[in-house]
């Protein structure tokens, strides 16, 4: 037993522990974190196992079965079906894997982008600093939405381009927050010591300052995985996103729209799927920015 | 904010001439013969090199010409400026419901922390920032404007009006009392209501939470204890001392999202039927009309730096403490 305890105690020590304890129970404090928490989870879970869960896995594509177009919501179809005939709870699951595959392939870019740019802007300052600024700030300067339409208007429009659009502008933020994180860890004594200890500069970058990053750039890419699929599925909503017949949140609303009100679930049901995967990210990132008592913009 | 502006404008320029395949092809379509693009290509001035094609777009720009668009024909810049108080009344609208609605939710459930009401601001504040904006309308005109039947559907005015109502500003607000009709103004108004309002729900939920949490950080202040003190009644306190600090926070939200207003117009003009910008905007991206484009991206760039500078003097006269930051806007 108690060599156990010694073991477990080298890896992480108790004053760490104890740390992480009292994070969690702040974080627990707020039921809506944890309602967060279980519904991404959830979602996760969902897209990952979509081939097994989903009721018609053959509804997924151009699929068409015009004898059952438009059932309303029923024990076989628990959200209807479209104006093809496809089980629209399938179509929905399927979605969500597109959208969190949209915000994954977006922050997987944009994130180390912003970060890496933010980190050097930040460490180095001088005329480096307000070039990487200058141009970020512009960027900043358009709504993400009307950047990403300008970008995706020039290709064929499909989701592949709605992902590069949206992650050529992603970065931005992510390198105004690590920038300024950065700027004032630059003069802690923690930077100094290991500038005399004579660390490199990359290392005093990734292995020093980015450590003590890390919590902000977490809650944010939790509230930002939100915005991204907000973003995704405007675009989708435009018809300059996922393009039927394949299964996008937003396109599946869109097709929708003509057959309103009389066949609501059509838009309704996938809109309102949208809405549930944002309102997790955001209450998961509300209860990690408690947790980890942060000051993050959105 | 001058190196701003010169940067969105080389980014707008890259958007439209580096990016791109050829614009002379976009604008002519699959189907045109290599010579129809050259000539073409030639004609817009596609075949100078890069440095001396944004000389030529930045003199344009700088005189106002935008070219012309290849969808309406007309110069962009008059299109623009005949669809752009669509978008403004619009977008105003929609900022006078996300400060009407939002602070007064955010000063009454900092009021009561912790209480029922706060958290109910709570969720409505997390959902109105969560719900897609095309989702809104789309709810917003099923079940306000065809169950309920108490607002229309789409457009900026009854058919019986539109005939009537000549256009003098373009603001159909003010238009509709220019020509003295009181029935067509309230027309104008009943038009409004349910776009604006499903414009300004994100931002509404942003407005709250902030409004909420610079009243709970106002509160603990001294000068906040000191007027309680002295007796001052707490709604006063509230309203006129609290408020106005915690205003500081949320003005400056305010002005990005007005500027970002316009990215969430495009979908409610779109769903609503809205002649504005952003249905010109995506009009123009759906037919690759590049000048038009430009000529919108611009506009929107031009919105929010603009906002933001005047952001900045308005917390300058609030606060004269802050330091207006130069060339940050």
């Amino acid at each position: 037993m108690s060599t156990e305890t010694s073991t477990l105690d080298r890896i992480v020590s108790p004053a760490q522990r104890e740390l992480w304890y009292r994070s969690y129970r702040r974080f627990a404090a707020q039921p809506m974190s944890i309602a967060g928490a279980v519904i991404v989870g959830g979602v996760v879970a969902i897209a990952v196992l979509a081939p097994v869960i989903a009721p018609y896995p053959e509804h997924v594509g151009s699929y068409t079965d015009f004898a059952n177009a438009f059932s309303p919501p029923s024990l076989a179809h628990p959200l209807g079906t479209d104006s093809a005939g496809r089980d629209i709870l399938t179509r929905v699951i399927f979605g969500y894997r597109l959208s969190l595959m949209l915000a994954a392939t977006v922050l997987g870019i944009g994130v180390p982008v912003g970060v890496l740019l933010g980190l050097v802007a930040g460490y180095t300052g001088g005329w480096v600093d307000a070039a990487i600024m200058r141009v970020t700030d512009t960027f900043l300067a358009l709504p993400p939405l009307v950047l990403a339409l300008a970008i995706a208007s020039v290709f064929e429009p499909t989701i592949e381009i709605a992902i590069f659009a949206v992650a050529s502008l992603w970065w931005t933020w992510y390198a105004r927050l690590t920038r300024g994180l950065a700027a004032s860890q630059r003069s802690e004594q923690y930077v100094q010591a290991a500038e005399l200890a004579g660390a490199g500069r990359v290392h005093i970058m990734l292995r020093e300052i980015l450590p003590n990053c890390l919590s902000p750039l977490l809650v944010k890419v939790t509230l930002d995985a939100g915005i991204v699929i907000l973003t995704g599925a405007s675009l989708s909503f435009i018809g300059l996103g996922v393009q039927p017949p394949r299964p996008g949140l937003g396109t599946m609303v869109a097709s929708g729209t003509s057959f309103l009100p009389q066949q609501w679930w059509v838009s309704i049901f996938p809109g309102f799927a949208i809405f549930v995967l944002v309102l997790g990210f955001n209450m998961l990132g509300d209860g990690l920015r408690d947790m980890f008592d942060v000051e993050v913009e959105q | 904010m001058g190196i701003s502006l010169l940067g969105l404008s080389v980014l707008v320029f890259a958007i439209s001439r580096v990016l791109p395949g050829n614009p002379a092809r976009m604008a002519l379509g699959a189907r045109a013969s290599e010579e129809q693009v050259a000539e073409l290509a030639a004609e817009m001035g596609l075949n100078q090199p890069l440095p001396v094609q944004y000389v030529d777009y930045m003199s344009g720009l700088l005189v106002g010409d935008l070219g012309q668009s290849l969808q309406t024909r007309n110069p962009v810049l008059e299109d623009l400026l005949f669809k752009l108080p669509a978008t403004l009344e619009l977008i105003t609208m929609a900022t006078l419901f996300m400060v009407g609605i939002g602070v007064p939710l955010g000063v009454v459930a900092a009021r009561n922390r912790g209480g029922v009401f706060d958290n109910a601001t709570r969720v409505f504040a997390f959902s109105a920032v969560s719900v897609p904006s095309f989702f809104i309308a789309i709810v917003f005109q099923v079940a306000f404007g065809y169950y309920l039947d108490w607002f229309p559907i789409t457009g900026r005015l009854s058919l019986e009006y539109s005939e009537a109502v000549s256009r003098y500003t373009g603001f159909m607000l003010v238009d509709t009392l220019l020509e003295g009709s009181i029935t067509a103004h309230v027309d104008a108004w009943s038009h409004l209501v349910l776009p604006a309002l499903a414009l300004s729900f994100g931002g509404m939920g942003q407005v709250i939470r902030i409004t909420r949490s610079s009243m709970v950080d106002v509160e603990g202040k001294d000068f906040i204890e000191a007027s309680r003190g002295y007796g001052i009644a707490g709604w006063l306190v509230a309203y006129k001392y609290s408020l106005k600090n915690a205003f500081i926070p949320t003005l400056t939200i305010i002005g990005l999202l007005y500027a970002w207003l316009l990215g969430g117009a495009f979908i409610v003009e779109i769903v609503f039927g809205w002649p504005g910008l952003a249905k010109y905007g995506v009009q123009s991206v759906l037919t690759t009309d590049v000048n038009a484009l430009v000529g919108v991206t611009m506009v929107i760039g031009l919105m929010f730096v603009v906002t933001n500078f005047i952001v900045d003097l308005i917390l300058d006269w609030i606060d004269p403490r802050i330091q207006l930051a130069g060339d940050t806007a």
